[in-house]
């Protein structure tokens, strides 16, 4: 199993929850896992119900068994700072140069530098050990960019290359690199059954996979439960509409005669099973699609009153039992 | 469901009248703490006052397919329209025929009626090599085009796809060669990006520190400099060594070479800004009904409020209505419960009619329309006029129909329309946290499709909807 999980896919799809679950399914059995997030939204807390996530590691949750998932928020102005301090001891020249807006130009002057920082913070977090020469993390989920930018986000070093020819952050680059591009990392993208998202994650693997980044699994979110099947659709088809009155007559909706209660729901009734077998076809479609990348697929499932905390935790006994932990 | 012509538009040229006026149902069961205000498409459109209609909101709204629908139903009525796309999916350009979108307007061909639409897709990187062609001598806007800054910049910088966005804009208003522009916003993370960026670009490339970075290039030698430049010197040493020097150099000529060519970029920042607030330009805000989009177009209106920037309203997309509108999950879910429950009853002591709390009919005759050949083509459809006294009888245990099959596809089709409620309500109570914050904001609600759109008549019918989005309203439960 990677030790770096890094979660993306296309906006909208829940990339936030899904990560924020794996970081807790992975937690289970008395590990310790780090959330990052590097977007700056704040995502972790909203769905942890915490207040806002300073640049700190932090303890957020307990996983069954006695496991800790900490989070953090990466701000990249700070991470510069940071990384600026352990090598140049900077002191208050830093503040100095924040003051003058020279950090705010660094991490803004060029994308692949922002990048390079965001992931060089979490590979340190991969590797960090403590005195006894112990993982201080076994696992780090990040909850990273969408799938249009995963690549360019990850592949720093092609980014930095064409700036930074020399000098510590390109030496920060290579360092990012080895790690991301090792088989210590899996890049898991999400999706939902439907035609755009799934678009862009067949076309988001094709780029990971030209960019020899390590291709983890496919998440798909928010499947609706199944109400009816193909079997029961077949039906729906070839049911005479008389007979359809007669039966929700005698379910107590109402006459089965023209006219009747029972009757004037038949037509709604056909046209919403019309339209679910409608998309039922399309995801049928969308699932074979996500089935020949040739990837592991897992299924979560929507809940329809929205996301919380419980919803959080039945998703990562979920990922446990399909065995992504 | 049918028109209620009591619903009819009464004042063709009014934005917006009373949803739920006259309609006594809605009424009854009104669980909406202020009807909202319902935005009229067509007279936005067709007003020769409307130059720029600007689309936003959250990503995954379906942003990209509202700007082609109503770029397209302009079009159709007469105007000459061009559509600015930012990330079309595949499809969507398909649909409209051009799956080489590029920057220049492309003519869509199969449209109806007089108007014209012209569609294009925005290149960020091209659009700022034409800002630099355009205002640049060649051997210079060479020499920018060339510098590995520049191209990081055109081509990744946070921002720039927003700010040439507005850029492009500029540009097509500038030319006065359409009588209506559509714009569609880039997928941000956040909606606010797209007002933010150019400032953000603007300002960071007339930024005090890039100013000092090209000082030494410009004011090299004058006297009261001589203090500023040993700074300089530290400061550009540091970054120096941080980013390599080579960077520094080439960000130095880069803004050395912009700064000289054309006029700042937070004038050009600034001027499409004002092209924003000017009347003529709309925006609508798009989004869907869920929690999180609705909460994003929450703080988009109240941000375009405080920038003074004309709100039209609020498009709604994927909205569920229901035909059987008057039938409660709970009923339904309760119905479902009776046929299973009974096909067990069967199995065992034969047929039991089963009557829940809610059944209509007392008589227990036996249906007089029993039509077991009938198939759905030949049942005509249900007509929406009012409901007719329901006078007729459940059917009774010698209904002549054994099959046990029926009643599970009935029960089915309950379960499907218990959820299809449910999401319903969801909905509605949703949007009704909107409406609560913001009932000033006009609303269109446009029905959810069960899959992409593929072609224009596929645009023309979102079109539709969108413009005559009454009848898309669920029927409020009874």
């Amino acid at each position: 199993m990677s030790r770096l999980q890094v979660v993306s896919g296309k906006g909208g799809t829940g990339k936030t929850t899904v990560a924020a679950a794996l970081a807790l399914a992975l937690a289970t059995a008395g590990k310790r896992t780090l959330l990052v997030e590097v977007e700056g939204r704040q995502g972790i807390a909203q769905l942890f119900e915490t207040e806002a996530l300073p640049y700190e590691e932090r303890k957020i949750a307990v996983a069954p068994g006695g496991g800790e998932v900490y989070a953090l928020a990466i701000d990249p102005e700070q991470a510069l700072l940071d990384y600026l301090q352990m090598f140049y001891k900077l002191g208050s020249a830093g503040r100095a140069l924040k003051k003058l807006g020279a950090i705010d130009f660094a991490t803004t002057i060029a994308p692949g530098l922002r990048d390079v920082l965001l992931t060089g913070k979490a590979c340190e977090a991969v590797r960090r050990k403590d005195r006894g020469g112990r993982f201080v993390y076994d696992y780090v989920v990040m909850d990273a960019p969408p799938t249009g930018r995963i690549t360019r986000f990850l592949n720093v070093n092609d980014e930095v290359a064409g700036l930074a020819k020399i000098g510590p952050i390109h030496n920060q680059a290579q360092a990012v690199m080895r790690v991301l591009k090792s088989a210590e990392t899996a890049v898991h993208l999400v999706t939902l059954l439907e035609e755009m998202p799934v678009q862009e994650t067949v076309d988001g693997i094709a780029e990971l996979r030209a960019a020899r980044l390590p291709v983890g699994r496919v998440v798909v979110n928010m499947v609706r439960p199944q109400v009816l099947d193909a079997e029961d659709l077949e039906l729906v088809r070839t049911v005479p509409r008389a007979a359809l009155a007669r039966s929700l007559s005698s379910a107590g909706l109402g006459g089965a005669r023209r006219g009747g209660n029972a009757e004037r729901l038949v037509e709604p009734l056909l046209g919403q099973a019309e339209e679910y077998a409608e998309r039922y076809t399309l995801e049928e479609e969308q699932r074979s699609e996500l089935g020949e990348l040739g990837l592991p697929l897992h299924e979560l499932p929507l809940f329809a009153e929205g996301m919380d905390l419980a919803g959080l935790y039945e998703l990562a006994t979920e990922l446990r039992k399909q065995g992504m932990s | 469901m049918s028109p209620d012509p009591a619903q009819a538009h009464e004042t063709p040229r009014a934005r917006e009248t009373s949803r739920t006026h006259d309609n006594p149902r809605a009424h009854e069961s009104a669980r909406r703490l202020a009807p909202a205000r319902m935005l009229d498409i067509d007279p936005l459109l067709d007003d020769p006052e409307t130059r720029i209609v600007v689309c936003c909101g959250s990503g995954g709204v379906g942003k990209t397919t509202t700007a082609a629908a109503l770029g397209l139903r302009a079009a159709e009525r007469g105007r000459k329209v061009v559509v600015l796309t930012i990330d079309p999916a595949r499809r969507l350009a398909q649909s409209m025929g051009i799956d080489s979108l590029d920057n220049v307007p492309r003519r869509v061909k199969g449209t109806e009626g007089g108007g014209e639409l012209h569609a294009m897709m925005l290149d960020m990187k091209r659009t700022f090599d034409e800002v630099v062609e355009a205002h640049a001598d060649p051997e210079r806007a060479a020499a920018i085009l060339a510098n590995p800054f520049y191209q990081s910049l055109s081509a990744g910088f946070a921002g720039t796809q927003e700010y040439m966005a507005m850029e492009k804009l500029g540009q097509l208003r500038a030319r006065d060669e359409w009588d209506l522009i559509v714009v569609d916003t880039p997928p941000s993370r956040s909606a606010l990006d797209f007002l933010d960026a150019p400032k953000r670009l603007g300002s960071f490339l007339d930024g005090r520190l890039i100013r000092l970075l090209t000082a030494p290039a410009k004011l090299g030698g004058r006297a009261g400099m001589k203090f500023l430049n040993v700074g300089m010197t530290m400061m550009t040493g540091t970054l120096g060594k941080l980013l390599g020097g080579q960077l520094l150099k080439d960000v130095q000529t880069f803004v050395a070479a912009m700064d000289t060519t054309f006029g700042g970029f937070r004038t050009r920042a600034d001027a499409t800004y004002k092209l924003l607030q000017a009347p003529g330009t709309a925006f609508l805000v798009v989004a869907a009904p869920e929690r999180d989009a609705l909460r994003e177009a929450a703080y988009f209106v109240e941000r375009l409020a405080a920038e003074k920037m004309p709100l039209a309203g609020l498009v709604l997309n994927r909205v569920h209505g229901s035909g059987a509108g008057h039938l409660s999950a709970e009923r339904a879910l309760a119905a479902a419960e009776n046929l299973e429950e009974s096909r067990i009853v069967d199995q065992e002591d034969g047929k039991e009619p089963c009557n829940s709390p809610d059944t209509y009919g007392g008589s227990d005759s036996p249906s007089s329309h029993p039509d077991p050949g009938a198939t759905r083509a030949d049942t005509p459809a249900p007509t929406g006029t009012d409901a007719p006294p329901d006078t007729d009888a459940p059917a009774s245990a010698d209904a002549p129909d054994p099959d046990p099959s029926v009643d599970q596809v009935t029960a089915g089709l309950l379960r499907l329309h218990a959820e299809r409620m449910q999401l319903l309500f969801r909905e509605q109570r949703t949007r009704d946290r909107f409406t609560a914050l913001h009932p000033e904001v006009a609303v269109a609600e446009v029905a959810a499709l069960p899959g992409d759109v593929h072609d224009l008549s596929g645009l023309r019918d979102i079109g539709n909807k969108l413009a005559d989005n009454r009848r898309e309203l669920p029927e409020p439960s009874a």
